[in-house]
């Protein structure tokens, strides 16, 4: 996705002298990532980011008072005590007690009450009932399944919820631990064999958020990403209509042989795609691959020509990848990639 | 007068008769000079913190920018993993307990050895020999990969079924032999073997910190070895102690792991903050600031950490009153921390500090500690926590606190204690520039880490998009790496340098507050040649003492000079008790570690049968050991 559209940036490395180049590119973009939990999009993302500015304030006075404290004992270094006060045992020690139990103290009360009563409201579980709709996620080494209870839509990698609105998000795994995390909406949780976890997530305005992984979960947890796309309410709801339809027959001859091909060989054992006889459940489901953005967890674009690359070497692209590659000629490949194509 | 001189000479050159070792490699092999353990567990760990500093360069080059393929994504794993586990268990324990701990804990008490000299040389070998096992991993391409907490489902047999799993259970159950040995062996010493009249009010603040930790050492091993030995049964012989599907609980794993794990973080930094308490009076020319508060935070510290693990699992759904709890508990432990810190603080603001190598050192350990402390602080935050957790700004916290807390007073320390190791002079000049070069690479390195994972970069992936705001503080990060890497690097040269051609540094270069600096450099074999007494925490500088104890050498009082002996005194006046006759250089320490090295190598190769046989082996020798134990000669009444 961003690889292809800033082509430039993935190998400059390579040579040193690209590096300034790199630098100032990444920093004109610094700041406007899409993952970044200072620049939040919801309530909860926004108190978590508040209480961290404050926490910031409160530590840089404290790093700033114990730099001070240094640079006096630099100074006076010829001289014995603090000035004005001299430098008696008693208060020597009185010092020791102020900054270090008393001043502590306070702040630690201070943080403790803001962060884990006033801000862990809001960004706690919800309770199922105050929620507008719940979603269902599934990690998998190394992509997301994403389940609408109410209706038969599945998808992956791409959650849609509709924007201004508190989802209640259920997180389990198919496999090892992995962990939901959008940081521009809220706070992470893991998602552990045998539980079922939760998590609030709601977006103040339509938009891409991109979340990631957060608990290593092996060869690939660097490519297990996602997209959170909040959309209004009621393209969300069109959008969800869609999504629980069966596939769009295909239209073309070419899209008709690669569906043929697609249920007829290894494909179908693994992924879904309702309307056909492929009801894989292994991987992700494929009804409506053609209107995702990204393949393989936000790994590649989602288009054409990644596609075929995608489907006939899919070892290269994102190694050890449950997916194998299946030998069939250069044409079917391209078959089977213009039917995928097709599934808007 | 010279008569005197005379009578000295006599008795020191009886008892270098009876202490001197055998000469050459075997000498090196059966030692059980405290010591030359000591060295040798210094060499041992520094070649392991090369490795896992190869490791972390390789791991910074990967990531200097965006879609880098300098390493696999498996042998990114691998790499990380070791790192972790290089540092923790083969590098850091080892170089502060096994090397620090060894070398200048007898000596600081006024001991001869430690109270169990074989049991020390057995742990020494049994450490070597854990971090081949744990390198022969990696070199026949089966190293861990699950990272260094090792969390299953990941680690177990369905999803790692290579050996790499096996060899981080097997090897971390090896390497926990030694630490528990020598914390024993510490633990034993500093209560039996203080001079007399070092009553534990007056034992040195280093060795407090040794004391918390060794007491926290036993105490947190324990869990490490039931959460690997259950993974292993788990995986070898088909239990599912952590499987969800057969009733197992793949979070007891996480349990069990924290537990052992957050103690653990104050058995890597406390000896650092021994370390700083050696160095911060000497160079600041006054006693340390609320001497009994430090002693009791340095306790505390090490108590307290072993209710706090759940604060590394704030993320996994546990109920909220829990999570409350180990957040409210994370925050007292901060108490302690800070009284140390502002023990240190004041009492160089309120000295007259001399700015040289050590205490540099010590100043950027205190500015790094604090950074790391405040950021630590935060994750009692639960949902400030639950955002950051797996970022790099939890990379960079622990970075800070384990690479600034913990690796600059050893740094501070290597330079402090060179003279009386080696008796030469290091050069002041490249000493420090040497600090500001890892001071500035340190802090270039982990401190964008803190910025990077605000903007969302999780830990622990081989590489990484760009146009994520993450590009340019990656490369500042790796640059950053190689400032600190030539940084060590001047270190070394001067220490290597120095060691040839440096000026001779005299018994007490620093005019030091502890005893060490009273005896020779390098100190005899025998540490001294007269039990010193002792009156305050700072004996050096009661120089009535120190001239009480020549007067006692010419007289022959307490010199011990007629066998291989040490007094042992009370555990809590330092009232002298008995002479203990100790043991002499001895083959069996590393004969016992090779046989159980095989009985470890045989459990990982699934021959239990061999394992057994060696094992029976390994008691044989015990046995032999047991043969020639000296005995205490005579008690005093």
């Amino acid at each position: 996705m961003l690889r292809r559209i800033l082509p430039l940036r993935s190998h400059a490395v390579r040579s040193g002298r690209l590096a300034g180049v790199l630098l100032v590119g990444s920093l004109a973009l610094g700041g406007c990532g899409q993952q970044d939990m200072l620049d939040p999009v919801s309530r909860p993302a926004r108190e978590i980011a508040t209480l961290w500015w404050w926490m910031l304030g409160v530590a840089g006075v404290v790093l700033g008072g114990a730099l001070a404290l240094l640079a006096i004992g630099w100074l006076r270094r010829e001289h014995p005590g603090l000035p004005l006060v001299g430098g008696s045992e008693r208060l020597s020690r009185g010092l020791v007690i102020v900054f270090g139990i008393l001043i502590p103290l306070v702040v630690n009360i201070a943080v403790f009450v803001t962060a884990n009563f006033v801000v862990a409201k809001t960004t706690d579980a919800p309770d199922p009932r105050t929620t507008a709709m719940t979603i269902r996620v599934v990690g998998h080494q190394w992509w997301w399944e994403i389940r609408y209870p109410g209706s038969t839509t599945v998808t992956a990698n791409e959650i849609h919820i509709p924007a201004a609105t508190r989802v209640n998000i259920v997180a389990t795994t198919a496999d090892v631990i992995h962990s939901f995390w959008v940081p521009q909406l809220n706070r992470k949780i893991d998602m552990i064999p045998g539980q079922t976890n939760r998590v609030l997530l709601e977006a103040d305005r339509p938009g891409r958020y991109r979340g990631q992984c957060a608990e290593f979960c092996g060869l690939q947890h660097a490519h297990m990403a996602m997209y959170v796309d909040a959309d209004t309410p009621q393209r969300f709801k069109a959008w969800l209509h869609d999504e629980a339809t069966p596939r769009q027959a295909p239209a073309t001859a070419s899209a008709r042989d690669g569906e043929r091909l697609f249920e007829a060989n290894a494909c179908a054992s693994c992924h879904q795609i309702r309307g056909t006889s492929a009801h894989g459940q292994i991987g992700p489901d494929l009804t409506h691959v053609g209107s995702r953005a990204t393949l393989a967890a936000l790994t590649i674009p989602n288009r054409p020509a990644e596609l075929e690359r995608w489907i006939r070497d899919p070892q290269h692209v994102k190694p050890g990848n449950r997916m194998p590659a299946l030998g069939l000629s250069d044409a079917q490949f391209r078959k089977i990639a213009t039917y995928l194509e097709g599934l808007k | 007068m010279s008569a005197l001189d005379a009578q000295r000479r006599v008795r020191i050159e009886r008892l270098e008769r009876v202490w001197t070792e055998r000469p050459g490699v075997f000498g090196w092999l059966t030692t059980t000079d405290h010591k030359r353990i000591g060295i040798l567990y210094f060499f041992t760990a520094l070649a392991f913190f090369a490795a896992g500093g190869i490791e972390s360069l390789l791991m910074r080059t990967q990531l200097i920018g965006p879609d880098q393929r300098l390493l696999s994504p498996e042998a990114y794993n691998e790499v990380f993993t070791m790192h972790g586990i290089t540092m923790i268990f083969l590098f850091v324990i080892p170089m502060t307990t096994g090397a620090f701990g060894n070398y200048l804990l007898p000596l600081m008490i006024g001991a001869r050895d430690m109270a169990f000299p074989r049991m020390n040389a057995l742990s020494y070998w049994i450490y070597v020999a854990s971090g081949l096992f744990l390198y022969t991993g990696l070199a026949l391409g089966h190293a861990p990969d699950a990272g260094w907490f090792n969390y299953v489902p990941l680690a177990g047999r369905q999803f790692s079924p290579g050996a790499g799993i096996d060899f981080y259970c097997l090897g971390i159950i090896f390497n926990s032999i030694a630490s528990t040995l020598s914390a024993a062996n510490f633990i034993v010493t500093m209560f039996k073997l203080r001079a007399p009249g070092m009553s534990l009010n007056r034992m040195p603040l280093f060795c407090y910190a040794f004391l918390a930790v060794s007491f926290a050492l036993v105490f947190a091993l324990p869990p490490l070895t039931v959460a690997t030995g259950l993974l292993e049964l788990d995986r070898r012989l088909g239990f599912s102690f952590y499987e969800i599907t057969r009733g197992g609980e793949p979070l007891l794993w996480q349990h069990l792991f924290w537990i052992f794990g957050h103690p653990e973080v104050y058995i890597i930094i406390l000896p650092a903050f021994g370390i700083a308490t050696s160095i911060i009076p000497t160079f600041a020319h006054r006693k340390m600031v609320a001497f009994p508060l430090v002693a009791l935070a340095e306790i505390l510290v090490a108590f307290l950490g072993f209710g706090v693990w759940v604060h590394h699992m704030f993320a996994t759904g546990l109920p909220t009153v829990t999570t409350i709890y180990f957040a409210a508990a994370s925050l007292i432990i901060v108490i302690p921390s800070g009284i140390q810190l502002f023990a240190w603080i004041t009492t160089i603001v309120t000295g007259t500090p001399d700015f040289k190598t050590p205490l540099l050192y010590i100043i950027g350990f205190i500015v790094l500690f604090i950074i790391g402390g405040l950021s630590g602080v935060m994750f009692a935050a639960i949902p400030f926590d639950q955002q950051t957790t797996d970022t790099y700004f939890v990379v960079a916290h622990f970075h800070f606190v384990i690479f600034g807390a913990a690796v600059f007073p050893i740094l501070g320390g290597i330079f402090y204690w060179f003279p009386k190791v080696t008796g030469r002079m290091y050069h002041e000049r490249a000493g420090q520039l040497s600090f500001w070069l890892t001071f500035i690479g340190t802090m270039t390195t982990f401190f964008p880490m803190h910025i990077v994972g605000l903007l969302g970069m999780p830990r622990r992936q081989y590489t990484y998009e760009p146009g994520l705001g993450w590009s340019a503080l990656n490369l500042i990060e790796t640059l950053g790496a190689y400032v600190l890497a030539a940084g060590l690097l001047v270190m070394l040269g001067n220490l290597v340098i120095s060691f040839r051609r440096g000026a001779p540094a005299g018994n007490d270069p620093w005019h030091g507050d502890t005893l060490e600096w009273s005896t020779t450099s390098p100190p005899p074999p025998y540490n001294y040649a007269v039990i010193p007494t002792v009156s305050s925490p700072y004996a050096m500088w009661d120089t009535e003492d120190r001239e009480a104890d020549q007067r006692r050498l010419a007289e022959g009082r307490l010199t011990l000079e007629r066998g291989h002996e040490t007094p042992a005194t009370t555990t809590l006046d330092a009232e002298l008790d008995a002479i203990l006759d100790m043991p002499s250089d001895s083959p069996w320490p590393i004969l016992l570690a090779a046989a159980v090295a095989v009985v470890f190598v045989m459990l990982l190769l699934g021959h239990l049968t061999t394992a057994i046989v060696f094992a029976g082996l390994a008691l044989a020798v015990l046995a032999a050991w047991q043969w020639d134990e000296p005995e205490t000669r005579e008690s005093i009444s």
